[in-house]
């Protein structure tokens, strides 16, 4: 990219900044936008974060990622990062007129960022933060050897997504330095006794660790913490690790969580900025089938752009010209489109969205349907009842698509067993995955470990003991 | 808000870390030999040198649903109805499940697939085996010729001029005029060249004798397995001897010498007589490979189920084989995934076990998975007979 264009790049930042903000009321951190070459956009899309720790499972999703542009067969066009300020990263090789829609659409997700409620825990230093985890990262690869930090990884990754996402109503405390004395009841007149004293009374330094049971209140959801403070095998740089992946957990939560949301958001607004710029018909032109490709529906799957794009117009026409039965049920008066849409991406999450605002109209509209595998052989249209579909959209919804599984014991058999609990609501665990998963726990609890389940309707309970498998 | 441009030349991140997976992957490769072996993208492969195998041990596990029993939601295209089929199980690419919503847990493909090359898996392999009790049957060893740079000339071709020679010539050259050791401007005589010499080793004569059942009772899963063995003993031969000749039989109630690309792709039916291929091996022996200059490995694959009248033929030949043998192998075949179950009696190989009368140069080996055939080749090629 020529240096011209560079300029013409920042002059459009400014018109689209104009109008994002002075006109539709968007209000996101300020952006600094960067130009990178393919490798470094595929680099900072697999590991999601710039600067963040080696590990090699983000070299397998971009070797994906890159072999996929290569071959023609997907491409990034932007890479956002929720910080203040926000970094938008544009592909070297994208035209003037992508790069204007990345722009606008990247304004609309660092509004969300910064408005929605469930991004308003999240560090917007993260990239500092990141990076700081990456070195600390790597000080314990040259200490402890390459292969065991990645070994050790390995396991905790096996099971990231297995946070509290309510961190923010609970807030827990990753310092494994202060987890001694935290599950000590509280004594009336504890503020009397020696440091010695309080030791003895809370059996030992190692106190927390016999008391699991009665110190924490269990069920736990969060295992990654539950880990990371009670194991009785983990070393204080692996309870670092645990700490610095539930952190970077926590700040990718809220995006898993708005994934529909954010990107419906960014795709009203880049669409409609771009309407205001007064594009020459040959650029428009350009533009729409851009978005067009953006927001189509992909047979037989669910695009998130796509979905959330179609609710938020929505939104806006049923409150701005709102139909006689929402009239009399929800007490609508009309005009109030605008407003209602920045109240709800300040306010809902996927699961929240889809359950308020999908309506029957558009199910019927996007033709929305469940389907499921029949006879072990076909994908078959099992459903297409809205409120049943509806529902079924917010179950898959929930927990973010991830079983929901809680630790509901951690001395099971009197002997330090740990004990999780699967929630099961309706959709069997995928046994294979769940028995090699339960191996990595072990590798992290370094005891029997035990996971109940339903199978088939049936309660069974997986027992792993670090060498064998077991179940009944 | 601002727009920068900066140098990312010396970025590496993704490409050090696609390094560790490639590491992985390896790793991965040599773990599951037993599985990559019997694979059939390898043995079905056609000359093709790269194909692609899946590696279980790349899955990053986690607690997931199972995909095939949850049910989904998707859009379609505006009449689509309850009972409308959208895609089949096995369906690969395009659309449809397998690439599942956007949110959420998304299995995608069930397995992570590998490119491996085949002469890469072939020498992790070959490693460690080898023909057992092999002899040196000196009469008539067969020269295998090599190529080996041992000489250094003043005079030669180019391309094998020494460089590292040739410099320490000049140097030495430089420094006893001058008394300076430097590199300087080079002239004819500083010039030396490699040479080369072919050395003659000699290897011992070797013959392995393939016999394969081919009766009715050998299915496609059965013929599969012996394909498969047979695949890379062939390979394996050919790669590390340069002299053994092979000689393939197939026999159902009666048997002949085919070629080897008959031997792997004929159908055929009919009963069981396994003395029949025993008997031809003898012949083919006495005839054309006297034990005196050759070392002879008859292998047979078979599903054991012999005619009950034949046994004790099969046995007596057996014996006689393995008189004149290095090594006698048999491998019988059961049925797919039935590892656990085992025909006791009738099967050859449990008559082979009580009745043969030597067995130490008898190996007997059975399959009953894909995943059985790597153990059997290192069980055949293992270390054994090594000081022979």
């Amino acid at each position: 990219m020529i240096d011209r264009e560079v300029k013409e790049l920042e002059t459009a930042i400014e018109q689209i900044w104009d109008i994002a903000v002075g006109k539709f009321g968007l209000d996101p951190f300020p952006v600094h936008f960067e130009i990178v070459p393919a490798s470094v956009m595929y680099e900072i899309g697999s590991y999601a974060l710039p600067g963040r720790y080696s590990h090699w499972t983000f070299g397998k999703a971009y070797h994906r990622m890159k072999m996929m542009y290569d071959f023609g067969l997907s491409k990034i066009y932007e890479v956002v990062i929720n910080s203040n300020p926000s970094y938008g990263f544009l592909l070297e090789t994208n035209s003037p007129i992508q790069n204007k829609m990345v722009i606008a659409h990247v304004l609309g997700h660092v509004d969300f960022f910064k408005n929605n409620a469930y991004f308003s825990r999240t560090n917007r230093r993260m990239v500092d933060e990141a990076a700081l985890h990456a070195r600390r990262m790597s000080e314990y690869e040259f200490t402890y050897g390459r292969k065991v930090v990645e070994q050790f990884l390995d396991a905790v990754l096996s099971i990231e997504e297995h946070i509290d996402p309510n961190v923010f109503i609970r807030k827990t405390e990753p310092d494994p330095k202060k987890k001694k004395n935290e599950s000590r009841p509280q004594g009336k007149y504890d503020d009397l006794l020696s440091p010695a004293e309080i030791e003895a009374k809370s059996g030992g330094p190692q106190g927390a660790d016999d008391k699991v049971k009665s110190g924490p209140a269990l069920p736990e959801k969060d295992i990654v913490y539950f880990l990371m403070k009670h194991s009785p095998t983990l070393e204080d740089w692996q309870r670092d690790i645990m700490a610095m992946l539930h952190e970077e957990m926590e700040y990718f939560v809220p995006q898993m969580q708005t994934k529909i949301m954010n990107e419906g958001w960014a795709s009203i607004w880049h669409s409609r900025i771009m309407r205001e710029m007064d594009l020459p018909t040959h650029d428009y032109l350009e533009f729409a089938e851009l978005h067009a490709g953006v927001v189509s529906p992909h047979k037989g799957q669910l695009n998130p752009y796509y979905l959330g794009y179609k609710i938020f117009e929505n939104i806006e026409k049923r409150w701005d010209d709102p139909s006689k039965e929402d009239r009399e049920k929800l007490k609508l008066t009309g005009g109030t489109g605008r407003e209602k849409m920045f109240e709800v991406r300040e306010l809902d999450n996927d699961a929240s969205f889809l359950r308020n605002y999908l309506t029957e109209e558009l199910c019927d509209e996007l033709d929305l349907f469940v389907y499921e595998l029949v006879d072990e052989e076909e994908w078959t249209i099992t459903e297409k009842k809205w409120e049943r579909v509806r529902n079924h959209l917010v179950g898959n919804m929930t927990n973010f698509g991830f079983p929901y599984i809680e630790i509901t014991d951690g001395d099971y058999n009197g002997n330090h067993e740990l004990y999780l609990k699967h929630r099961h609501e309706g959709v069997d665990l995928d046994m294979k995955y769940g028995r090699k998963t339960l191996e990595y726990v072990h590798r992290l609890w370094g005891r029997p470990v035990h996971l109940e389940t339903i199978l088939d309707g049936d309660s069974l309970v997986l027992h792993y003991d670090g060498s064998e498998h077991d179940e009944d | 808000m601002s727009v920068t441009r900066n140098d990312w030349s010396l970025q590496r991140k993704g490409q050090i870390d696609q390094e560790r997976h490639k590491e992985r992957v390896r790793d991965a490769i040599k773990k599951n030999l037993g599985s990559i072996v019997s694979n059939e993208s390898i043995i079905l492969s056609d000359g093709k040198r790269v194909v692609k195998v899946p590696i279980r041990a790349l899955d990053e596990y986690k607690f997931r649903f199972d995909y095939r029993k949850k049910k989904h939601v998707g859009t379609g295209d505006g009449n689509t109805k309850v009972g409308d089929v959208i895609a089949r199980e096995g369906d690969s690419g395009g659309q449809g499940p397998g690439r599942g919503p956007g949110a959420g847990a998304q299995p995608g493909k069930e397995y992570y697939e590998a490119e491996v090359d085949i002469d890469e898996i072939a020498a992790l392999i070959f490693e460690d085996l080898h023909l057992p009790y092999l002899e040196e049957k000196a009469k008539h060893a067969v020269p295998s010729k090599t190529t080996k740079f041992t000489e250094i000339r003043r005079s030669g071709i180019l391309a094998n001029l020494d460089k590292r020679r040739s410099m320490v010539e000049n140097i030495r050259r430089r420094a006893r005029k001058s008394g300076e050791a430097n590199l300087g401007p080079f002239k004819k005589e500083d010039l030396r060249y490699k040479t080369w010499e072919e050395q003659i080793t000699y290897e011992s004569n070797a013959v392995v004798i393939a016999m394969m059942d081919v009766s009715g009772s050998m299915g496609e899963f059965k013929k599969y397995i012996a394909r498969s063995f047979y695949f890379w003993m062939v390979r394996f031969l050919k790669t590390k001897y340069d002299q053994v000749k092979i000689v393939f039989i197939s026999h159902h109630t009666e048997a002949r010498e085919v070629t080897e690309e008959q031997f792997f792709t004929q159908g055929e039916s009919g009963g069981t007589v396994v003395s029949s291929a025993y008997k031809l091996a003898i012949d083919i022996i006495a005839e054309r490979f006297p034990p005196a200059q050759w070392n002879v490995y008859p292998f047979h694959f078979s599903d054991g189920d012999n005619y009950y009248s034949d046994n004790d033929e099969a046995v007596r030949l057996a014996d006689s084989l393995i008189t004149t043998c290095n090594l006698f192998g048999y491998g019988e075949i059961g049925e797919e995934g039935a590892s656990s179950y085992r025909r006791s009696s009738g099967a050859l190989l449990s008559i082979f076990k009580d009745r043969l009368k030597s067995q130490d140069r008898f190996v007997g080996v059975r399959i009953d998975d894909k995943e059985d055939v790597y153990p059997a080749l290192k069980e055949f090629f293992g270390k054994r007979g090594e000081a022979a």
